[in-house]
């Protein structure tokens, strides 16, 4: 299994990085917080740790440490656009319940 | 199902806590809000995918509003309720607005600050204010899928504390929490500065819908310091459309204009602008409501030659605040271009000529500001952990208080960056003062009948001193914001006394460029008359000292022959008094200074012998 990007995502995060002017890629993670236990954390990544699983996708980079891989395999980060508002979704398969707002979770 | 932007490294917000922040570019035209999303500062756009919207505001008979481009539509048939420009009266009374009769607006004088007449009331340039920026926050919210933690809203560079308290209360009354007001020049210099890391000094030249400013910046690893600004408050691309304005009625002949015809054509003046960026010529039509047609063409020659004046009216500021930074044109290294109308191919070839190089364009003028406004929101928001660089704000007028004689003694000098703290101390001028009235002032000039009062106020409860006994520091602090509080302190008794510094609304920023031109035209007028007004001061209170001690004493301690020396010197100091000439007084002072030293000297003996006289060696304490 491994953490995916779809193409939208990628071009999107790809930009992002560019303009940024640095990075080496994007970290994803998880947290233990939030009213359905976990939240996600999705950052610029500047430098990689030893014990990172490497996922490449589209071109981009993806950076995950151990502990939240467990929780993340399998998933794939969209990029969508509701209304007004865009940013980035998590297709989660461990998630077993979300809360409304969709940045937290259980599983 | 919320949708997450990335984070700077280890700056992800818990689920529900994100730090919204934008920054808007509350313009006299148009307005825009835009957001760090993802590490990229965007402007955000309405459901049209239109990122301006004209501050335009449209008041209705139920009280409801149009805001942008609806408003904007109903502008020419609805001139009385449809509110253009508010921010040209932002903290104005109607004495400052000389042009209003040319307006199409009914004024109402309040206190402090114009009003206009419309349907639903009297509207404060606030309140109209305010409506443009709920629509932009709400515009912003939906965006960005929550709620906003805080804005930062541009402001001219050179909006006093009464423009800027104003604009913060348009804030607060749409919900919105400032997080800081920030000058548009700087705005821009952080969007460019940051976007194409380039250190160096840099002019910013931005000629809005109605204000000009030009700020000389220096930007050096990663930090900003604003070294001079200066600028002309009524003046930008409005004034370019009313030019064009007063040359079709002059070539269709046209004469009592009605209001909605009025700002028809004056639409056209403005659409007609629009389109000499583009087009060499451009033909120009309306029908008026009197059925009168007009049909021109404009070239961009006549466009170029009837603007004249305005293009050169920028280039005069712009001297100034390269001398104000001690600067010459050589050592800009670029120049920013900032504002719609900036566009105009003449603004572009006079500043390049001006500066001699080509400006800089790269960033869409329009959204510039906003753009860096932005960015700084995301940093005082919390969302970045480098944080590196620093904003450094000027004020535009030195702050001062009067001291005796009507001088005035500057605490925080002109072009010091804020936010600012500066103490000085003062003292008594007399013999048991138990209070001290404070006057604060704004200005270049070295006398307060010059300067601009801004406030007053008084400490009270000095314990009783000898003149010059006490010691009272008195503390200038100007914010980040640019807004002064003022606080003075008795350091022996500890009696304190302060005010926040909210001017009367209604400062002409005119005024501050008059206020800094007739300063340096009067610079050596101004030395000299504070050598007079510090030397009758000093000679007053000679001749006072002097007259108390005769009274006391007098009669007892002199000779006849040392009297009527003594009564001699002061004659001859109060004739000096009653010229002009500092020198001579000074002079007059020196004599009787020294006339009256043996009598001075007499006194003290006498005074001491007083004090022993009755007591025992041993009671003393030595």
């Amino acid at each position: 299994m491994a953490v995916t990007l779809t193409e939208k995502a990628a071009t999107h995060i790809k930009n992002f990085i560019a303009k940024r002017g640095k990075g080496v890629g994007l970290r994803l993670g998880v947290r233990t917080n939030g009213c359905s236990g976990m939240s996600y954390t999705l950052e610029f990544a500047d430098e990689l740790n030893d014990t990172d699983s490497q996922f490449e996708s589209h071109g981009v980079k993806v950076l995950i440490d151990p502990k939240s891989l467990a929780y993340l395999d399998g998933t794939e980060l969209d990029f969508a656009r509701e209304g007004l508002n865009e940013g980035f979704k998590f297709n989660n398969p461990n998630a077993k319940n979300e809360c409304g707002c969709g940045e937290s979770f259980g599983v | 199902m919320a949708l997450l932007q990335i984070a700077e490294p280890g700056m992800s917000a818990a689920p529900h806590q994100h730090r919204l922040a934008v920054g808007i570019d509350l313009g006299t035209t148009n307005s825009l809000v835009a957001t760090v999303r993802s590490g990229m500062s965007v402007v955000l756009h309405d459901e049209n995918g239109r990122a301006l919207l004209p501050s335009v505001v449209r008041y209705h008979a139920d009280g409801s509003t149009d805001v942008g481009y609806p408003a904007q539509a109903m502008q020419s048939s609805d001139p009385h309720n449809t509110i253009v420009s508010a921010k040209r009266f932002m903290g104005r009374g109607l004495r400052d607005l000389p042009d209003a009769g040319s307006l199409p607006y009914q004024f109402a004088d309040a206190p402090g600050m114009v009003q206009l007449k419309t349907v639903a009331g009297a509207k404060s340039p606030v309140e109209v204010s305010a409506e443009i920026l709920k629509v932009l926050r709400d515009r912003a919210e939906k965006s960005m899928g929550g709620e906003l933690v805080g804005a930062v809203i541009t402001v001219p560079a050179y909006f006093d504390d009464a423009q800027r308290q104003a604009t913060k209360d348009a804030a607060r009354l749409a919900g919105l929490n400032v997080l800081r007001l920030l000058n548009e020049p700087t705005a821009a210099a952080v969007a460019y500065g940051l976007d194409n890391a380039a250190e160096g000094v840099y002019a910013v030249y931005d000629l809005g819908g109605g204000t000009f400013d030009i700020s000389v910046l220096r930007l050096s690893k990663g930090v900003f310091e604003v070294l001079a600004t200066n600028g002309d408050s009524a003046l930008g691309g409005d004034d370019f459309d009313h030019r064009i304005y007063c040359w079709i009625l002059e070539q269709a002949k046209l004469s009592g204009i009605k209001p909605q015809d009025a700002r028809l054509l004056l639409t056209r003046a403005r659409e007609a602008k629009e389109d000499l960026t583009a087009h060499p010529e451009v033909r120009i039509t309306a029908v008026l409501s009197t059925g009168e047609m007009v049909d021109l063409t404009l070239s961009s020659e006549v466009f170029t030659e009837i603007t004249r004046s305005l293009v050169n009216k920028t280039l005069v500021p712009s001297k100034k605040a390269l001398r104000d930074a001690g600067l010459e044109v050589e050592d800009v290294k670029g120049v920013v271009m900032v504002g719609g109308s900036t566009r105009m191919s003449q603004i572009q070839h006079a500043v390049g000529e001006f500066f001699r190089q080509e400006p800089l364009n790269n960033l869409d003028p329009d959204k510039v500001v906003a753009l860096g406004a932005a960015i700084q929101a995301n940093v005082l928001a919390g969302n970045r952990s480098d944080d590196d660089w620093l904003l450094l704000d000027v004020i535009p007028l030195s702050l001062g208080i009067e001291t005796m004689g009507g001088l005035v003694e500057k605490i925080i000098q002109r072009n010091s960056t804020i936010p600012v703290a500066r103490a000085q101390e003062f003292t008594t001028f007399k013999d048991g003062q138990t209070a001290m009235s404070i006057h604060v002032v704004q200005g270049e000039r070295e006398l307060v009948s010059d300067c601009r009062s801004l406030a007053k106020f008084e400490l009270r409860g000095i314990p009783p001193m000898v003149a010059g006994g006490a010691r009272i520091r008195v503390t200038f602090q100007v914010d980040a914001d640019g807004l002064l509080s003022v606080s003075a302190r008795e350091k022996s008794s500890g009696v304190e006394a302060s005010v926040v510094v909210k001017p009367s609304y209604g400062l002409s920023d005119d005024e501050i460029t008059n206020m800094l031109r007739t300063s340096q035209e009067n610079a050596k007028a101004d030395m000299t008359a504070r050598a007079l007004r510090e030397q009758q001061v000093e000679a007053g209170r000679l001749i006072e000292a002097i007259e108390a001690a005769l009274h006391e004493n007098g009669d007892h301690l002199l000779s006849a022959a040392e009297r009527a020396e003594i009564d001699e010197g002061m004659a001859s100091l109060r004739s000096a008094l009653e010229g002009r000439d500092h020198l001579a007084i000074k002079e007059q002072t020196e004599r009787l200074n020294h006339i009256s030293e043996t009598f001075a000297a007499r006194r003290m003996d006498q005074s001491v012998q007083k004090a022993l006289t009755g007591h025992k060696l041993e009671e003393l304490e030595i």
